[in-house]
């Protein structure tokens, strides 16, 4: 998918203005946050379990080399094979050439953000084959033609009524042309639309919550059991999977579980959760021929030790979204690639380039709130001004901004010409404001004043009050 | 191919200051030791936490004395939930010998797209989060856990152990290796995809009932 970050601006003005998304987003976000709170305070050893879980990640982390290696070891061991990829269009192209060997029409997936982030969907159906999302959400925003706005719940913008329309535009089937009304009729449709998919499919793709070094096993996380589904149907089974996903053995996964339900969705644990190890066994009743895990790098490797290593403890619970008051108020799509949010904000410029990316970083109020619901407690604002670092080294920054920034560090370096230029400009903007007090609109900043005034200025600078008030104690 | 594989885990091993070849005593111990984090504490009996997490996500049960009443409590559920006389068991062999009405159909195999009940054998049960653990094989084909609308499973009571931990414990003592399949189901299947309304039966079954087998000889 062709990024828009750069447009977030744009992007966000538009959001903002949307009723229906605004409409959505006001009904999600109350209720992952109420659920998330619920779920922990439900659990007494949750911070605990935190602490251990950004163990288990950093250790993996500090030792990635050797668990990629004994995981890799293992899948083969199990009858499966390991494809590594350095950018997504070798992730691609694998997955591409296991479809054409098995001989594929129809391929079924799972979600798998790792899967968008390659657009391996655009890939598959450029080369003629059919893809069908089989995640209700995943499965509406592609009858719609558009990337998720979630990492877990794709389809958070629509409304109902958005859905139910879309679908009666597309299952032109007999019997399935009666208008959609409630929630379990449009879920109903899509089961029955769906299973002939899954029982159609040639090749499932999944993607996978963790990898686990000890046995070789995938981790999916799903409520649908749609993954499953995927998983277990078609005659292959190709698993996408970033190579940060990887953790030791089956009790580290056990604990990281606890905290992903938890963050994400506020249940204790999902419907289903399932490790799969290899493909089907000689006497097994069912179950795919071919088990492929295509483990993909697409800049990680370069992010370890570095500024952002910490983003790759990242379990993509989707938390720091549905806390993000900037993400509340303009969604998802505004972002302008696959991943929203603070998390997004971290990885987009990563992924895409920081000149593309360059305005997520700075859609951040560094509120902090983020980082305080993270369960692996990745310092999100951090990594958002490590970026703006970046930003200003690289020269990145519009000349106005940065003439601004070297004035001010000018100042903020010198005390004294600090004090006296702004005991100078309070003087000034007090004159200016007369006896209202305050100013109704402002040069360069209409926008600001449009909808509020700004206070002027009044008593003595911060200096001068705190010197009077430490004289007084 | 083996040279992305290279130039990856080459990145990896120069950042990481580690040698390709040397062997990672912290790697082989952990993966040794397999340490356990901090363990979930309940004051319940397994057995009353187990059937308080299964009703939290919506599964039901019927308690059961002896495996010869499982066609007894099967008749029940499908004369409650108005269903016709038709199921598919698993080729497991704890429903060997189960004496079911000359009436019905019982077929003994995998499922198809079509089957309306399925009835597996868990083994095991998690008490932690009212879960049940499936293990694929010849004897508990994948299909049945996801396939009918109706999914029922025998779990004996004995077999409920407390957390997700313990179940690994139990696999390795028992099973040696992971099948194909590790399914934890907790509950029916469910979507919260269309404006955040929870929304039972998406793709899996839209009804979990446990037949609980009190008898200890399993």
């Amino acid at each position: 998918m062709k990024p828009t970050s750069h447009a977030f601006s744009a992007n966000a003005h538009q959001a903002l203005h949307d009723t229906n998304l605004q409409q959505a987003l006001a009904k999600a976000g109350a209720g992952f946050v109420d659920k998330r709170r619920s779920a922990i305070d439900g659990l007494p050893e949750f911070e605990a379990l935190r602490v251990s879980g950004r163990a288990i990640k950093d250790h993996a982390l500090a030792n990635l080399d050797h668990y990629l290696l004994r995981f890799e070891q293992q899948v083969i061991a199990n009858g499966g094979q390991v494809h590594w990829a350095e950018t997504p269009d070798e992730a691609c192209a694998a997955v591409l050439d296991i479809c054409r060997a098995a001989g594929a029409k129809v391929v079924a997936k799972g979600k798998t953000m790792v899967g968008e982030e390659i657009a391996v969907n655009e890939a598959l159906e450029g080369a003629g084959f059919e893809v069908v999302e089989t995640d209700l959400g995943e499965y509406i925003i592609q009858l719609a033609h558009e990337p998720p706005s979630h990492i877990i719940a794709p389809a958070v913008h629509k409304t109902r009524a958005q859905i139910a329309e879309l679908f009666e535009h597309q299952h032109h089937q007999p019997g399935l042309t009666r208008p959609l009304e409630t929630v379990p009729q449009i879920v109903d449709e899509a089961r029955q639309v769906l299973r002939e998919k899954f029982l159609a499919a040639d090749v499932g793709i999944t993607g996978a919550n963790f990898l686990i070094a000890e046995t070789g096993s995938t981790v999916i996380v799903t409520n649908e059991g749609n993954g499953d589904l995927s998983a277990t149907l078609p005659r292959v089974h190709i698993v996408l999977a970033s190579i940060e996903k990887v953790v030791p053995t089956l009790e580290d996964a056990s604990l990281l579980l606890r905290l992903l339900a938890r963050s994400a969705t506020g249940q204790e644990t999902t419907t289903y959760t399932t490790f799969f190890t290899g493909p089907r066994r000689a006497d097994d009743a069912d179950g795919p021929d071919a088990f492929h895990v295509v483990l993909v790098d697409n800049g990680r490797s370069q992010m370890l030790g570095g500024a952002y290593h910490e983003m790759l403890r990242c379990i993509r619970c989707g938390a720091c979204l549905n806390h993000c008051p900037v993400y509340g108020a303009v969604g998802g799509h505004a972002y302008g690639w696959v991943y929203p949010g603070p998390m997004g904000a971290v990885l987009t410029p990563l992924m895409v380039g920081l000149q593309e990316g360059r305005p997520l970083p700075n859609a951040s109020t560094l509120c902090g709130r983020c980082e305080e619901v993270c369960p692996m407690s990745i310092p999100l604002p951090k990594l958002l001004r490590e970026h703006r670092r970046q930003e200003f080294v690289r020269r990145l920054v519009p000349p106005r901004s940065r003439w601004a920034l070297a004035v001010w560090a000018w100042f903020a370096r010198r005390p004294r010409h600090y004090r006296w230029s702004s005991l100078l400009a309070m003087g000034l903007l007090g004159w200016l404001a007369g006896s209202r007090g305050r100013f109704r609109s402002l040069p360069f900043a209409q926008a600001w004043t449009a909808s509020r005034d700004l206070p002027a200025p009044q008593g003595g600078t911060f200096m001068a009050q705190w010197k009077r008030r430490t004289r007084h104690d | 191919m083996t040279e992305r594989r290279a130039a990856i885990l080459g990145r990896l091993s120069k950042t990481l200051g580690h040698t390709a070849a040397a062997a990672a005593d912290a790697v082989t111990q952990r993966l040794n030791a397999r340490p356990r984090g901090p363990q979930p504490q309940w004051p319940e009996t397994m057995r009353e936490r187990f059937l308080a997490r299964l009703a939290r996500v919506s599964g039901t049960f019927a308690e059961i004395g002896a495996r010869t009443e499982i066609a007894h409590a099967v008749a029940g559920y499908l004369d409650a939930q108005h269903l016709a006389l038709r199921l598919v068991a698993a080729p497991h062999p704890l429903l060997d010998g189960v004496e079911w009405p000359e009436a019905w159909q019982v077929a003994r195999r995998h499922a198809q797209g079509d089957d309306r009940v399925g009835l597996a054998v868990a083994f095991c049960g998690i008490a932690e989060s009212g879960s049940l653990m499936l293990l694929s094989g010849p004897d508990s084909p994948t299909t049945l856990n996801f396939l009918p609308d109706d999914f029922l499973c025998l779990l004996p009571a004995s077999r409920i152990v407390p957390r997700m931990e313990d179940a690994w414990d139990l696999l390795r003592s028992e099973r040696g290796r992971l099948p194909r399949a590790t399914n934890f189901i907790s509950g029916p299947s469910r979507t919260a995809d269309v404006e955040q309304t929870i929304q039972l039966g998406a793709h899996g079954p839209r009804r979990l009932h446990v037949l609980l087998l009190s008898d200890a000889s399993g």
